[in-house]
């Protein structure tokens, strides 16, 4: 038993306090299609979870529904035990919450350095003291060890639409961490990035968790990335939760293979 | 160009737009300086480009659109006439020209909550249009098609600023300020916000922008510059009617921001040039200025959508295009083109 699946044996009593995400009941519908059908889950403290599923089968929609993209139709979503459903992507940001989108989000005519430290800007201080503040929110120093760590340091200063798609692929994920988020939710990280840029970008969400045991959430298609990032999956299919638990258990599960074969 | 150079242009630019339409003669320098419609036109191209300055924040850097700029001229115009009629002085009257444009502007940036793009500049024009008619309805506050006239130009110091060189000075002062202040702003942590809004506001509000409220900044703070622009109009023209606060002259403001260069900070002051002193240039041509400025426009738009100041970076630039071999996914491109030894570097120090 490895060390996370260690964690998911703690006790009831340390399981509830370290709960960082939890997913109450959350359904949404478009019309009469229902996108997401009670959807109930939790996300603990340090946790890598992967969030799987067929096309369709309401992956992106929960996703936004938890990161207030979306206002679900019933449910409620807490964040450290406290409600956050209906609030906007900004505030939950400002908890703690970071994202990835499943298409690149960088700022194409900032400079790699300049994107990080928008990403971050927003945590210092009020809106009128940043007004008056350094123009770089004090956030240089922080910029380049964040640059170093997704080792982008020769390009910092290009500007962040000449990068490479694996190299934005990179800074969208620097991004997402450069103010320090307790939890993140990446959409399709590996989505068109080439073997050994994904690699890299493994190695270093794995760094990320290690070090600083931020959680994360992730969507991926790529089962590959997906088994060998995480210590538990969540497999969607037609909005509903079908199986929960481990990657090797839920790479052997008859309804997992059926949703994905459609048998 | 280097620092000391940008340093020198810099001091020469300022010494040319001071003394440039002064006469010098009695210095020992044969300029005999601009006549009074010279310093006139180059006060009113000081005055449109402080207008553009606010277009360009809305539409160049926070990615916005506006067809209001100059309601919000107008706006600041008559609030400056009717302060100095009553006795106000001009510099009261000039801080609340910019306020009470800054506080309409807030009121304005709501509907580019909801809506967007064309719908957001029919909205602006709506309202362009319902300032228009407010101001040549309204006799009883604005004189409507008669106007106020005998705005006086202020009394500085016990110096009459009456005479065109000296209210000349008097706007490119206020101009150099409100500039610094333009630069400043967008060189802080607002500006990258601003920037961010037009790259793409749904990213930028996840990385925990406020979108709603640097959204009615943008508002605010650049109609209220179309109000300072307002202030400092209305007495360099000393009388003012309904007609240069028309939709027109809101579509012209936007033209010179596209011309100039939308987003680019001296934008405003090349399309300015475009739109006050290029058809001055062209009076040789008579009756047929209109239509070769009108034409002069078209190939610009046609030929240079970046505006003036992208063609001229297009032409002094080289194009620089970072690892042009690793563009998009390949399984045989290992071109990280990273440090590996990078890999001992920790993120936890990056979130301290």
């Amino acid at each position: 038993m490895n060390t996370a699946s260690a964690a998911l044996e703690a006790t009831p009593a340390s399981t509830a306090a370290s709960k960082v995400l939890e997913v109450r009941d959350i359904s949404k519908s478009f019309g009469g299609v229902h996108a997401v059908r009670g959807v109930t889950f939790d996300v603990r403290e340090g946790e890598i979870l992967g969030l799987i599923g067929p096309n369709g089968s309401g992956k992106s929609t929960l996703f936004n529904c938890i990161l207030g993209q979306l206002t679900p139709t019933s449910g409620d979503v807490l964040v450290a035990g406290r409600s956050v459903t209906g609030l906007r992507p900004s505030e939950l940001n400002r908890l703690g919450i970071g994202r990835t989108f499943q298409l690149l989000q960088v700022f194409p005519q900032l400079t790699v350095r300049e994107n990080l430290i928008l990403a971050g800007q927003e945590h210092e201080g009020s809106r009128f003291k940043r007004l008056f503040g350094p123009s770089d929110s004090g956030l240089t120093a922080n910029a380049n060890r964040m640059i170093d760590f997704f080792r982008l340091g020769h390009l910092a200063e290009e500007k962040a639409g000449g990068l490479s798609y694996g190299q934005q692929k990179l800074l969208d994920c620097a991004m997402a961490f450069m103010a320090g988020p307790r939890l993140v939710l990446l959409d399709e990280p590996a989505g068109g990035v080439n073997l050994t840029m994904l690699g890299n970008l493994k190695d270093r969400l794995q760094a990320i968790n290690k070090e600083t045991g931020a959680t994360f959430i992730v969507i991926e298609h790529n089962m590959e990335f997906v088994m060998s990032l995480c210590t538990r999956i969540i497999v969607l299919a037609e909005g509903k939760i079908i199986a929960e638990g481990p990657p090797d258990t839920i790479r052997k599960n008859p309804q997992v293979i059926e949703a994905y074969l459609g048998h | 160009m280097n620092r000391n150079l940008k340093i020198i242009f810099g001091l020469v630019l300022v010494l040319v737009f001071i003394a440039g339409p002064a006469d010098l003669t009695g210095l020992g320098i044969p300029w005999p300086g601009l006549k009074r419609y010279g310093t006139y036109i180059l006060t009113l191209w000081l005055v449109t480009a402080v207008a553009a300055m606010g277009v360009n924040l809305i539409v160049g850097y926070a990615g916005q659109e506006t067809l209001a700029q100059a309601a919000f001229l107008g706006i600041g115009a008559f609030t400056t006439a009717l302060l100095q009629k009553a006795g106000v002085p001009f510099g009261l009257n000039f801080l609340a020209s910019g306020v009470i444009c800054f506080i309409v502007g807030i009121a304005l940036g709501f509907p580019a909550l909801r809506v967007q793009k064309h719908y957001l500049a029919f909205v602006t024009l709506a309202f362009s249009v319902f300032v228009w008619l407010l101001i040549r309805n309204e006799e009883w506050l604005t004189g409507g098609v008669n106007g106020i006239k005998d705005i006086r130009r202020p009394i500085l110091l016990g110096i009459s600023l009456r005479p065109a060189l000296y209210y000349y000075w008097l706007v490119l002062a206020l101009t150099a300020v409100l500039t610094a202040a333009m630069w400043w702003l967008l060189r802080s942590p607002w500006g990258r916000a601003f920037t961010a809004l037009r790259e793409n506001a749904i990213r930028a509000e996840s990385l925990g922008i406020d979108v709603r409220g640097y959204t009615l900044m943008a508002f605010a703070i650049g109609s209220a510059y179309a109000g300072f622009a307002g202030a400092m109009y209305a007495p360099l023209v000393e009388f003012i009617d309904p007609s240069p606060f028309a939709l027109g002259a809101s579509l012209q403001f936007l033209l010179m921001v596209v011309a100039g260069g939308a987003g680019s900070f001296v934008g405003p002051f090349v399309g300015a040039v475009v739109a006050v002193l290029l058809p001055e240039w062209l009076r040789f041509a008579e009756g047929y200025y209109l239509i070769i400025f009108a034409i002069i426009v078209m190939l610009l738009m046609a030929f240079c959508p970046t505006g003036i100041v992208g063609l001229f970076a297009r032409l002094t630039t080289k194009a620089r295009r970072p690892h042009a071999d690793d563009k998009g996914p390949s399984l045989g491109g290992p071109n990280l083109g990273g440090d590996p030894t990078a890999a001992a570097t920790t993120v936890a120090g990056a979130n301290s």
